[in-house]
């Protein structure tokens, strides 16, 4: 039998998961930022050096580059069907009233995050990988360096914490989505996880967001 | 004289003789049968998927957009079976006997006995198709009781179980459909019953969808369209509700029993405009705390909050000391008429009674009441905008069902061989009055237990007859005159809308051949409803063309109407007695309760049409109690 | 009270449809909102024009056959109530009240107000049922059934299959009415027995029609007039999984 759209859902559910674990992973790795910077600097190379030496980080790492590619895929294949079973438009629109803006809005949350993704990709990821970087007193590529390089301009901040805030609202709905097109139905756990749902999207996206201020105001002397 | 084939043997042994006799048809041969079934409620859907199940090939109509929209699914409170399951000394022999004396000893004893026979295998059914009726915490079913019984034997599904028995027979339609053995045919009306050397071979229906009218042969045909409440115009019917197909299998040939006989349902929304369309029910339930009552004085001005407790006149109370605002429905309707056309009646035009929970709400607190009633309560804000635990709610008698219809014999068929009626369409267990729940049993029962037996006995004489196509020249006949009536429709230089005809009709029988009627309000309404109908031929305006159009439809509906209530009240006029629902003002007690007589009525009227113009012609059906002894209903 | 409706109008199928205005007074509060449809009508056959054409039957709530966007919101303005319960009361003299079909690709316009919803049948048909021919059922007490259970499973198949979900969701997905029959019928012991395969049918006979996924605005559950819960959507995606990975 085809495959029904239920089960895209169910890739974009997966990946979405698996995109939010990594969130965490990440979010880990940016708090040592926070540490006193001489400790920080070697720490985080450290950690840096940790997620691309090892094998088993790099089957991770791929999975995580499936993901992203197969989550933005899946929403594209899927919006397209939607827009296939819409039809015609209403000429006077309010459904807007009955429910949540970003839970109508991911597309274009996951745009702008796509987005933020590539400019990401490309100041850090790319640079780490192929570029070619100074090394710390350990040895280890100072990655420390050109991430605080880049937190002493204000228009990138900016940039960046509005992709985390279109990243909260994303996660503040997708989190919960997720775990219903899992199958969780029950009104107990259901809302369970939508209020821990609701404190993780808070604290994955106030943890990101703090970084670069932190770093902003506290390093600019430097 | 008519001849209902009531089997031989005892009462209680009729129906199993019946079906150990009856004929048979091989599993091989019933594929080579079509059975055509009209309306797609519980009596329709029920009948339809059960015949394919057998193997027959069904074609299903309905002029709905879905099988499931039909109006079984308004009905609220339960639905009756002989269970016993609290134990309370019921028995099909007492549920008999309730339901035959509920209508007032003017039904057949072996049908009524059947009814209550097979309730049992139809609780069994719907709890099998997945049917959530009500459940007590140790997960057995629950019952509660109804109006004019003294057992509890209804079960139910909140205020919907009409709706979840139609859900359950219309998912059984829906596998039949998915197994290939029933075809549905939505939004299809039935303009034509086609006969052929005198036996029933197909209908002429119009696609609404499109316009296409569309031949359909068939080896039998069953209507199971419903009831005719619908031509009050106001009353709890769904708009779609109609006539049609049963009153021209009338002018076919199939006579019409108990034309007259329409229960007025007592807890409904009253009239508040000239442009209401529907008279919304309010579960019967509310009169277990609710008390009725209208001012003393005819024509008090004053809301009814403002009216002292001293200046009520809790009505029912002081008439039916014994049953007070329990009285069964045609008492509380009639009574309710009473004080109305006495002056007496509340609201903005005058035509509604008080229904007051002040007395429950003070004694059982705000919370039971809304506890047990919070969505009527809810309901009746939703609609009217109004209070109901502040100030009474204002209620009126409204059309609700037909116990009259076509004549049918024991095997549920018309006088037409091979034209089967069902459920509400036919006229055959409620007598003169229906019992609350007892509407949702008789179309089950009727779809999924009897037709399914009858009609094979019937086929299986069809099995060598010559196959009939729609190539027939009944068919072309049938279709010509379904032609010429809406192209006529269509071109009418009237300037007066269908339902104005509807409304005016609807007022003209509610005056005359409603609750109660006379000789002189019948004699009259005859001779208006001829002229209305004159009026109807030249004045009528139909907007639109031959595709989708709601107007079309209406107009052959009213067309239909206007025959039917003339009849209504040929019927009303010749029964010079009152029984149930038939209530006539000459014939009463001096403390004004109905006066039946059985020595001249004890029978079932037949209705033979005789032409357009002409007088209908009254067969009689003798009613022989053989079982039960006649008693005067009384309530008192 | 005097409205100005902007009505849609589509001759049928094909055709392209447009807003129409329309002024009506005399309209009372008591009335509802198809019966002030009615008078509309009314005076368009007096004016010898063609009537608005719309879906209605039973006018107290229960057979769903009505069902139109009034104000850009699926059976109007209130939540858990339908076209025709909805009342004049609600609106103010002199408003503009812009009445539109459901829309989805999946409902194709047959005339004005007029849809087809006939692919709600094909989802049923495709297994939302218990395989039960009649004469088979057992006794009905012999399968205790917990109360609260029969509760959940009620509110589940109260659904009245008006559409209004499907109109409201931003993919005119069919996830609730679905989802609602699958829940009815796996909740009950004698519909668990078809449950994976009823599921795995329904959801690809979703999709067949032409009706979008669900993605969880659960905007369905605030105008369905039986306020039929999204949680459903949960089970029916847990049996879907559940028979997915157990499929043979």
């Amino acid at each position: 039998m085809k495959q029904a759209t239920l089960t895209y859902k169910l890739m974009m559910a997966a990946t979405g998961l698996f995109l939010c674990f990594f969130l965490v992973i990440h979010l880990l790795g940016n708090l040592q930022l926070l540490l006193p910077e001489s400790e920080a600097r070697e720490q985080f190379n450290w950690y840096s050096h940790l997620l691309s030496g090892n094998i088993l980080i790099k089957i991770i790492s791929y999975i995580l580059y499936l993901s992203l590619i197969g989550h933005a895929v899946y929403a594209l294949i899927i919006t397209r069907k939607n827009i296939a079973a819409n039809g015609s438009k209403y000429v006077y629109d309010k459904r807007s009233q009955v429910s949540a803006w970003n839970s109508r809005n991911m597309g274009i949350l996951g745009t702008i995050i796509l987005i933020f993704l590539i400019i990401h990709f490309k100041d850090y990821w790319y640079v780490y990988k192929f570029g070619h970087l100074p090394l710390d007193a350990k040895g280890n590529k100072d990655l420390y360096s050109i991430v605080i390089t880049s937190f002493q301009q204000g228009w990138y901040i900016i940039i960046y914490e509005l992709s985390f805030i279109a990243l909260g609202f994303h996660l503040l709905h997708g989190f919960f989505s997720a775990s219903r097109t899992l199958g969780l139905y029950h009104p107990k756990y259901s809302g369970a996880v939508r209020v821990f749902g609701w404190v993780y999207s808070l604290a994955i996206t106030l943890g990101f967001m703090l970084i670069p201020i932190y770093i902003y105001f506290n390093l600019n002397a430097l | 004289m008519m001849d209902a084939k009531i089997p031989v043997g005892d009462l209680a042994d009729k129906w199993n003789n019946y079906k150990d006799s009856s004929k048979l048809i091989n599993p091989a041969n019933r594929k080579k049968l079509d059975i055509i079934v009209v309306g797609t409620g519980l009596a329709g859907s029920s009948c339809a998927a059960t015949l394919a199940e057998q193997g027959y090939n069904v074609k299903s109509f309905c002029f709905q957009d879905s099988a499931r929209r039909a109006h079984s699914v308004a009905a609220q409170g339960g639905v009756n079976a002989a269970k016993n399951y609290k134990n309370d000394g019921d028995s099909v022999y007492r549920m008999f006997y309730d339901t035959i004396k509920g209508g007032d000893f003017r039904s057949r004893e072996a049908n009524v006995y059947r009814l209550a026979e097979c309730s049992l295998a139809l609780i069994d059914q719907a709890v099998a198709q997945g049917v959530p009726f009500a459940r007590e915490y140790g997960g057995y079913l629950n019952n509660r009781s109804f109006g004019g019984v003294q057992v509890s034997r209804t079960f139910y599904a909140r205020g919907q179980t009409g709706q979840q028995l139609m859900i359950g027979a219309y998912q059984a339609l829906m596998r039949q459909v998915s197994a290939g053995k029933v075809k549905t045919y939505t939004r299809h009306e039935m303009l034509e019953l086609v006969l052929v050397d005198g036996k029933a071979r197909g209908i002429i229906a119009r696609n609404l969808e499109t316009g296409e009218i569309e031949r359909h042969a068939a080896n039998a045909v069953v209507l199971a369209t419903g009831g005719y409440g619908k031509v009050y115009y106001l009353s709890t019917l769904a708009m779609g509700c109609n006539s049609s197909a049963i009153w021209r299998a009338h002018k076919k040939g199939a006579f019409l029993s108990g034309v007259s006989w329409i229960q007025f349902h007592p807890t409904c929304l009253p009239q508040i405009g000239e442009t209401q369309s529907k008279l919304t029910l309010m579960s019967e339930s509310l009169r277990n705390d609710g008390r009725i009552w209208v001012p003393k004085k005819s024509g008090d001005e004053r809301v009814p909050n403002e009216i002292p407790e001293e200046e009520r006149d809790y009505y029912l109370e002081r008439r039916y000391p014994t049953f007070g605002n329990l009285s069964p429905r045609d008492i509380s309707s009639r009574a309710a008429k009473e004080r109305i056309d006495a002056g007496c009646g509340v609201g903005p035009m005058k035509n509604a009674v008080c229904l007051d929970f002040s007395k429950a709400i003070k004694e059982q607190g705000r919370d039971k009441i809304e506890e047990k009633y919070g969505n009527l309560f809810r309901m009746y804000d939703k609609i009217n905008g109004v209070d109901a635990y502040k100030e009474p709610m204002l209620i009126s008698p409204a059309a609700h069902f037909t116990m009259g219809g076509l004549w049918v014999d024991y095997d549920l068929m018309t006088t037409i061989p091979g034209l089967f009626a069902l459920g509400e369409a036919n006229f055959s267990d409620h007598g003169a009055n229906r019992l609350g729940a007892n509407s949702l049993l008789q179309s089950c029962v009727d779809g999924y237990f009897i037709a399914p037996y009858t009609i094979p006995n019937y086929l299986s004489g069809e099995l060598k007859a010559e196959k009939v196509t729609t190539d027939h020249p009944s068919f072309a006949e049938a279709e010509d005159s379904v032609r010429e009536q809406l192209s006529r429709f269509l071109n009418l230089k009237g300037h007066l809308s269908a339902d104005h005809f509807h409304k005016t009709l609807g007022r003209l029988l509610y005056n005359k051949c409603g609750l109660s009627r006379t000789r002189e309000s019948l004699q009259e309404a005859i001779v208006e409803i001829r002229a209305l109908k004159k009026s109807f031929d030249h004045e009528l305006k139909i907007t639109g063309d031959e595709g989708v159009n709601s107007e079309l439809e209406k107009a052959g509906r009213v067309s239909d109407f206007l025959e039917l209530g003339e009849l209504m009240c040929h019927d009303a006029l010749q029964r010079e007695e009152s029984c149930g629902a038939h209530f006539r003002e000459e014939y009463q007690t001096s403390d004004g309760e109905a006066v039946r007589n059985d020595k001249d009525f004890c029978y079932v009227s037949a209705w033979e049409w005789k032409g357009e113009g002409a007088e209908p012609e009254l067969h009689k059906e003798p009613l022989v109690f053989e079982t039960v002894q006649l008693t005067v209903r009384s309530y008192k | 009270m005097k409205l100005y409706l902007k009505v849609w109008r589509q001759e049928h199928k094909e055709s392209k449809g447009n807003m129409v205005n329309y002024e009506v007074d005399g309209i009372s509060a008591h009335m509802s909102f198809l019966e002030m449809l009615d008078l509309l009508n009314e005076r368009l056959i007096g004016k010898g024009e063609r009537v608005i054409e719309f879906d209605h039957d039973c006018r107290e709530g229960i057979c769903g056959a009505c069902g139109m966007m009034i104000n850009g919101r699926a059976h109007g303005p209130l939540t858990g109530t339908t076209t025709c319960q909805l009342h004049m009361r609600g609106f103010k003299d002199g408003e503009t009240v812009y009445i539109e079909p459901f829309r989805a690709t999946a409902f194709p316009v047959l005339r004005d107000l007029k849809i087809d919803r006939s692919a709600f049948d094909h989802i049923i048909q495709s297994g939302g049922y218990i395989s039960a021919s009649t004469g088979q059922a057992p006794e009905s007490n012999s399968i205790p059934i917990a109360h609260e259970v029969t509760e959940a499973a009620f509110d589940a198949a109260a659904c009245i299959g008006c559409g209004a979900c499907v109109a409201t969701c931003k993919n005119s997905s069919a996830a609730l009415f679905t989802s609602a029959k699958i829940s009815h019928l796996v909740l009950l012991p004698q519909g668990k027995l078809e449950s994976a395969d009823r599921v795995i049918k329904m959801v690809g006979q979703m999709d067949a029609e032409g009706f979008g996924h669900c993605s969880n605005t659960e905007a369905c559950e605030v105008e369905c007039p039986q306020e039929i819960s999204v949680l459903h959507i949960g089970r029916m995606n847990y049996e879907y999984n559940k028979a997915l990975l157990l499929k043979k």
